[in-house]
């Protein structure tokens, strides 16, 4: 089998493969005996390949990801499922080609398949959107998944798409309620569902088939809230630093698993699933054939209250004693920030403007203005003793931080209940809200 | 990424508000006096657009005066990630509690309106966006099951540009499996969920709990969908039709039961928590007594 590389970080392996080659062609033209040489080479070859494969940074994993040459869906149910029978149409719209439905066995296994079709060429992939679904995939996918849930069989889905696509038909046509409503269905639908990410696990467009007992993903698969670009545009302005977006966001499988969002990892042929993509799908088929034995031995309430469980734990965020001291150790820093920032400020602006900060709506002051409450009030006041880490978990807590309408951090959870009949003057402080405008040069959020 | 093309929607009004007597209407253009807009509830006089609230606001505005009982108040987000972009996640959360008083997005509590207990979540888009991490996500989950639990209805006013908190990475994103599998339980124990979609509400909170609204109200023009127009524009490549993803295109394509004006929200919730069984199974809170 010939592998090209195509990949930067894979031209050590690149150039091994080659050498060897090499030495193969010289073998066969010299009648010499180099087997020792060559044995040698390839175990060269093979450890290389190892140690680069096996710590990829995010990026590399993204990369390989969309590798085009990767097993797709369409290869799994050739090499995995036996019998398949497609379904199709949503009985509402249209038949999203983008999604594709039905029966087949896997194993000894009848299932429902569901998965995301991105196409082998280009011809194809126009056809299939480019594996990105319209609502009437996301429905299609319902209806074949209630269907197993009527044959009692389990659902089985591939995830690989970039997500859910953006276009005026599918917003017409209710893409978010389509991906909200999989969400309810499937999370009591009474059947083992089983998801597995095979390539490319964006966002929402992923989810929205990705609910169920386990989640699954290959080792060279990433699983993201927002593409590495999307969220490179969002932070520097700047789609080329997707690299460093892909570090920040932990979408590679490891980080997933540590975050208790992903299940199990399925590893993949040394090199990627796309030099041994049989290999990857044998893989794939064994792990669907083990887990659903497990899956199958749970009784369907259990099964139920174990999903719902297992969506429910997700999250991190602190309650409690925890909170408290975590939410005044912020806010101790953010004071130790402000007044730092406040002081440099002042210092620069010193020969020319003797009334520092008095003026500019610099952010510094604005943050000790939203914590006094008067934005003539802050005090960039030298003198003040700089807050230490350790002054985190000492009470009383540091005065100027305490905002002006509730938690300061030694009252915070105290008297908050009576604080929403107030009248609007106190809880609607306009004043300095309006005045903090969040910085403009880091916009959150994804879809 | 919806957030881009939302931005300049969202935070104008804190531009125009601090200074004088006049405004900028964010939808129509139109030069405005301000008292007039603050007495209609941020309303502009002339086309009706309406404003962001904040959180307090909404509850001010939405339920009697006094009865609100605020739930799970000390739940406080962390920076699961350690995410180092532009700036680090938790001193940006340290400086909007700061600015805004709150520890997350979300409010959730029990109260009554018009003498109706009901349980009630509000998202302040002052925080982040409104955006859903773990903290959004998990009080709205809890609220869904208290309100399954004391079979109480559950309102809840959403408003996020940007849907899931990128910060939070898929943390976030599960947070759309975690409320849409807690309206599930919700609906299957009984209970019955009103979603309040206000401008704007977007990607992964209305591809999750705010979609999933036995009754689904919006403000009046406000943005709701999956994508944000710019995202569509640049993919596309053409103009997207006037009103696209605004309420009464969502209306016109049935995915909101009605649109309701800020003024009448009360009012029509009261009439709604009318037809819905509302008992408080056990004493939550002083404030609702038995029915």
């Amino acid at each position: 089998m010939t592998v090209e590389y195509t990949h930067d970080f894979e031209k050590p392996i690149a150039e091994l493969e080659q050498e060897i080659a090499k030495l193969e062609r010289l073998a066969v033209k010299s009648q010499l005996n180099l087997s020792a040489e060559l044995e040698k080479l390839r175990d060269r070859a093979l450890q290389v390949k190892r140690e680069i494969y096996g710590n990829l940074t995010p990026w590399q994993r993204v990369q390989i990801a969309r590798d085009p040459r990767r097993p797709l869906l369409t290869d799994y149910l050739a090499g995995a499922v036996e019998d398949f029978l497609e379904l199709h149409g949503d009985r509402t719209y249209g038949d999203d080609k983008a999604v594709v439905t039905g029966f087949g066995r896997i194993g000894d296994e009848r299932v429902m398949l569901v998965g995301h079709k991105r196409g082998k060429n280009t011809a194809e992939r126009v056809k299939c959107n480019f594996g990105s679904p319209h609502p009437e995939g996301y429905r299609k996918a319902l209806l074949k998944m209630q269907l197993a849930e009527q044959c009692r069989i389990p659902v089985v889905t591939i995830i690989n798409t970039a997500g859910a696509y953006p276009g005026i038909g599918a917003e017409e046509r209710g893409q978010a309620q389509a991906i909200a409503k999989n969400l309810f269905e499937m999370s009591r639908l009474r059947t083992q569902i089983l998801c597995i990410v095979i390539g490319e696990g964006g966002s929402g467009g992923a989810l929205g088939i990705g609910l169920g007992d386990r989640l699954a993903i290959l080792e060279n698969a990433y699983f993201s809230v927002i593409s590495p670009e999307g969220c490179a545009a969002i932070l520097w302005k700047d789609g080329t630093k997707a690299p460093q977006a892909a570090q920040v966001l932990k979408l590679a499988p490891k980080d997933l698993q540590g975050l208790g969002v992903v299940d199990d990892i399925i590893p993949e042929p040394v090199g990627g699933a796309h030099q041994d993509p049989p290999g990857a799908v044998a893989r794939v088929k064994e792990y669907i054939q083990k887990t659903l034995r497990e899956l199958r031995a749970l009784p369907i309430g259990e099964l139920l209250k174990k999903r719902y469980e297992r969506h429910r734990r997700i999250g991190a965020f602190l309650e409690g004693e925890e909170a408290k001291v975590y939410f005044q150790a912020s806010m101790v820093k953010a004071a130790a920030r402000a007044q730092a920032k406040a002081q440099k400020e002042a210092g620069g602006a010193a020969p020319n403007a003797p009334a520092p900060n008095a003026a500019s709506p610099t952010e510094s002051a604005l943050l000790v203005a939203g914590a006094g409450g008067v934005l003539s009030a802050a005090p960039p006041s030298a003198s003040a003793p700089a807050p230490s880490p350790s002054a985190a978990a000492a009470p009383p807590a540091p005065a100027p931080v305490a905002p002006a309408r509730s938690p300061a951090p030694a009252a915070a959870g105290e008297g908050r209940g009576e604080g929403w009949s107030e009248p609007p003057s106190a809880s609607a402080t306009p004043a300095p809200i309006a005045a903090t405008t969040p910085d403009p040069t880091a916009p959150p959020a994804a879809p | 990424m919806a957030w881009d093309g939302l931005k300049k929607f969202v935070f104008r009004r804190k531009r125009d508000l601090p200074e004088g007597l006049w405004m900028r209407c964010d939808d129509c253009g139109a030069l405005i006096y301000k008292k007039v807009v603050e007495e209609r509830n941020n309303t502009c006089p002339e086309c009706n657009y309406h404003f962001p609230m904040t959180a307090p606001e909404r509850i001010q505005l939405l339920l009697d005066p006094g009865s609100f009982h605020e739930l799970w108040e000390d739940l406080t987000p962390v920076d699961p990630l350690g995410f180092v972009g532009v700036n680090v996640y938790r001193d940006r959360l340290a400086e909007t509690q700061i600015q805004t008083g709150l520890r997350d997005a979300a409010i959730v509590g029990v109260g009554t309106i018009q003498s109706k207990p009901l349980v009630f979540g509000v998202t302040d888009s002052r925080f982040i966006m409104g955006s859903m991490g773990s903290v959004v996500g998990e009080k709205i989950a809890r609220g869904a099951e208290l309100a399954a639990q004391e079979k109480l209805p559950y309102v809840v006013i959403s408003g996020s540009g940007g849907g899931a908190r990128m910060y939070e990475g898929c943390l976030s994103l599960m947070q759309m499996a975690k409320t849409s599998a807690a309206i599930a339980r919700l609906h299957d124990a009984g209970g019955v969920f009103v979603s309040v979609l206000t401008h704007p509400t977007m990607a992964g909170v209305m591809a999750s709990f705010a979609a999933l609204g036995h009754i689904v109200i919006a403000e009046p023009k406000a943005l709701i969908g999956f994508t944000g127009p710019r995202v569509i524009e640049q993919t596309i490549k053409q103009e997207l039709p006037k009103g696209f993803q605004r309420a009464e295109f969502m209306l016109d394509h049935g995915f909101v039961d009605l649109i309701v004006a800020r003024q009448e929200l009360r009012e029509t919730l009261a009439r709604i928590l009318g037809y819905i069984p509302g008992r408080v199974a056990s004493g939550i809170h002083p404030a609702l007594s038995p029915a």
